[in-house]
């Protein structure tokens, strides 16, 4: 018999949330028990109008009278949703005080009461861990772990989003009244971007873990589930933890000191797919791309290359609609690189796409992460990202022009794909860091001498690069032939615009003369 | 300082229109409606060619004695309107169209919520507080 008081169950009426624990229980019961909770989850999608949200004008009164710490004692205490009880802000696992309530709705809270009860496996435990004003808005390990595999059954890069239509679908799952999630989503998104990083990705999880237990929603975001806290509070020695490691910590040359020699190595590959397939895909709007990718690039370097730190410095910065430009880049380059590279346009990185990805990447992410880092962004017009130390010897052989006929000789030197010069700066930067010196002269090698002496360090890593050398040679090679034919090409068709310049010239000067003579 | 704020769906019904609760609102709701007719008109004046440089902010709608109409229409036909009070000589071009940019930006990141299905009633908590400082700001 759910009433019209009910409907604000939503949000924390008092009556309906008796024996809920004073910690959220252990969310690894929650999806599971999500199909229990259907009965109630009925009787609440029945009076989604009733939520506090239909009226905006007074919704804030309902939050407003439940204030977290209180977030308790509402929950036993009989009054109608007006004033928290002045119970201590902790129990542990109370039963069911349906009768005291005195609610309409007793029978209902009596009976979602038990079905929270089963979700209570840990809570005692729990109690134990939080005695913080914010409690239930606390994530613990095993929750966090949970969500975690729950974000990677999603989406397999822990570093990249999920879009909003795939959270949407797996948060319908949840039951909640759709104007419920369509709050948690608004609380959690913190960058409004449609899309949910991992953080973000635990905080909606956490709410609605919470909302399922009767927690009221909070008004705004806690600061415990606040993305910047989410990421430096759980560093994990897992794979995917170690990436928020390197987010947390902002110190890039920590990750490099950790393991310099792979890293730099790996850096080197992550470095080229990571522009890669950024170039691929706006191969055609260069300038954008270079603006954009810079602007994304020294960003990474400075600051924290997780896209979590880039959701929240785009959080902190103005408000400009373009941020969603740049945050789907760095999508793009986090997103392709665990999983194979989504298939490119062949023009010019057909290289890109033979590389493989997944050897690169999952022997040291954190290490991929970083590397971006450390490029300074001094930018050559000529990068070149080679990793062969054949590169070290052709560097001598500088220009364009002399490409052609120097083409079939050197290979590396093909490295300087001016071809591609919009897209190749934003690769060379990642090459830059062990190029710096190199990278004042157009056609300079970058990065192939030191880079393949750390390089070296590693076997493994080297017969990778030997081969994406290899690869990324004859690419260029072919690249740099293309490129010399074209130029050729383009001089000629410039003699000809000459000639024919004059020859009209030369035309008009006659008919000017003519003129005056068919006049007469 | 906006006395009504309303967010007019592309088929000219209301997806938002908050109004300061002090008279009869419904006042407030019939020139919402009668200036959507000014908003049709001068959308089509400008013609279909000039879409892309149609400027977003339509400007003054009509006045009435004691208050302003004010009017603004994105890419995606989606109106809103503004209704302000005359005696309030302060508020600038400026500054209505700040105000316009900032619903607008509020507008998009309801748009980004996956659970709001475009044509839906508003019911966004960031789009309520953001439409309240509107209406308090300016006084």
């Amino acid at each position: 018999m759910m009433s019209k008081s009910d409907g604000d169950i939503c949000f924390g009426n008092p009556t309906e949330l008796h024996g809920t624990k004073a910690q959220i229980p252990n969310v690894a019961t929650e999806k599971n028990t999500f199909t229990r909770l259907d009965d109630e989850d009925k009787q609440e999608a029945q009076s989604p109008t009733m939520s506090p949200l239909a009226s905006p004008p007074s919704s804030p009164p309902h939050y407003q009278r439940v204030p977290l710490i209180h977030g308790y004692s509402k929950l036993r205490s009989s009054t109608e949703q007006m004033h928290p009880a002045p119970y201590e802000a902790r129990q542990p696992l109370v039963q069911s005080e349906g009768p005291s309530s005195g609610g309409p709705g007793a029978k209902a809270p009596r009976h979602q009461a038990s079905l929270i009860r089963s979700f209570s496996v840990e809570r005692e435990a729990q109690d134990s861990n939080s005695n913080y004003p914010d409690e239930p808005w606390r994530i613990t390990e095993e929750q966090r772990e949970y969500y975690v595999n729950q974000f990677r059954s999603l989406q397999p890069d822990p570093s990249s989003f999920i879009s909003g239509s795939v959270a949407k679908n797996f948060f319908t799952k949840s039951k909640l009244s759709i104007p419920e999630l369509s709050y948690i989503w608004e609380l959690s998104d913190a960058d409004c971007d449609g899309a949910l990083t991992l953080p973000e990705f635990c905080a909606a999880f956490h709410l609605i873990v919470a909302r399922k237990n009767g927690y009221p929603l909070p008004e705004s975001l806690p600061p415990t589930l606040q993305p910047d806290y989410l990421q430096a509070a759980f560093p994990k020695p897992k794979w995917e933890c170690a990436l928020f490691d390197s987010y947390s910590e902002s110190m890039p040359a920590s990750q490099q000191a950790r393991d310099s020699n792979r890293m730099e190595a790996t850096i080197k590959d992550a470095a080229a797919d990571f522009p890669a397939p950024t170039q691929a895909t706006t191969g055609d709007d260069s300038q954008a791309l270079k603006s954009t990718a810079d602007e994304a690039l020294p960003k990474d370097m400075s600051k924290d290359p997780a896209i979590p730190k880039d959701s929240s410095s785009l959080k902190a910065r103005p408000r400009s609609r373009s941020y969603s430009s740049t945050s789907i880049e760095e999508a793009m380059k986090r997103g392709e690189d665990p999983p194979t590279p989504p298939p490119r346009p062949q023009k010019t990185h057909s290289r890109a796409s033979s590389l493989d990805l997944n050897k690169v990447f999952q022997p040291s992410v954190p290490a991929t992460k970083s590397g971006l880092l450390p490029p300074p962004p001094a930018l050559p017009p000529r990068p070149c990202a080679s990793q062969s130390e054949q590169a070290l010897d052709a560097e001598s052989h500088p220009q364009l022009s002399r490409a052609p006929s120097q083409a079939a000789e050197s290979s590396p030197t093909k490295k300087d794909t001016h071809a591609q010069p919009p897209l190749k700066p934003i690769r060379r930067k990642f090459r830059t860091e062990n190029q710096a010196t190199e990278n004042q002269e157009p056609s300079a090698t970058v990065g192939g001498p030191s880079s393949a002496a750390t390089a070296k360090a590693h076997p493994t890593v080297q017969k990778q690069s030997s081969k994406q050398k290899k690869a990324i040679q004859t690419a260029i090679r072919k690249n740099k032939e293309a490129n010399a034919v074209l130029a050729r090409l383009n001089s000629e068709l410039q003699q000809q615009l000459k000639e024919v310049h004059q020859e009209r010239i030369a035309l008009e000067n006659q008919l000017e003369q003519l003129r005056p003579v068919t006049v007469l | 300082m906006a006395v009504c704020v309303a967010v007019i769906a592309k088929e000219n019904y209301p997806l938002y229109i908050r109004s300061v609760p002090t008279e009869s609102e419904l006042k407030f709701h019939y020139m919402v409606h009668t200036s959507l007719d000014v908003v049709d008109e001068k959308i089509s004046a400008m013609g279909k060619a000039l879409v892309d440089q149609r400027e977003l902010y339509l400007g003054l709608l009509y006045p009435t004695e004691d208050y302003k109409v004010y009017g603004y229409v994105t890419n995606s036909k989606v109106k809103f309107v503004m209704v302000v009070d005359s005696s309030n000589t302060a508020l600038r071009d400026n500054e209505i169209r700040s105000m316009f940019r900032k619903l607008h930006n509020s507008y998009t990141d309801v748009m980004c919520n996956p659970f709001y299905n475009p044509g839906d009633r508003i019911q966004s908590r960031a789009f309520d507080s953001m439409v309240t400082t509107m209406m308090i700001q300016v006084c």
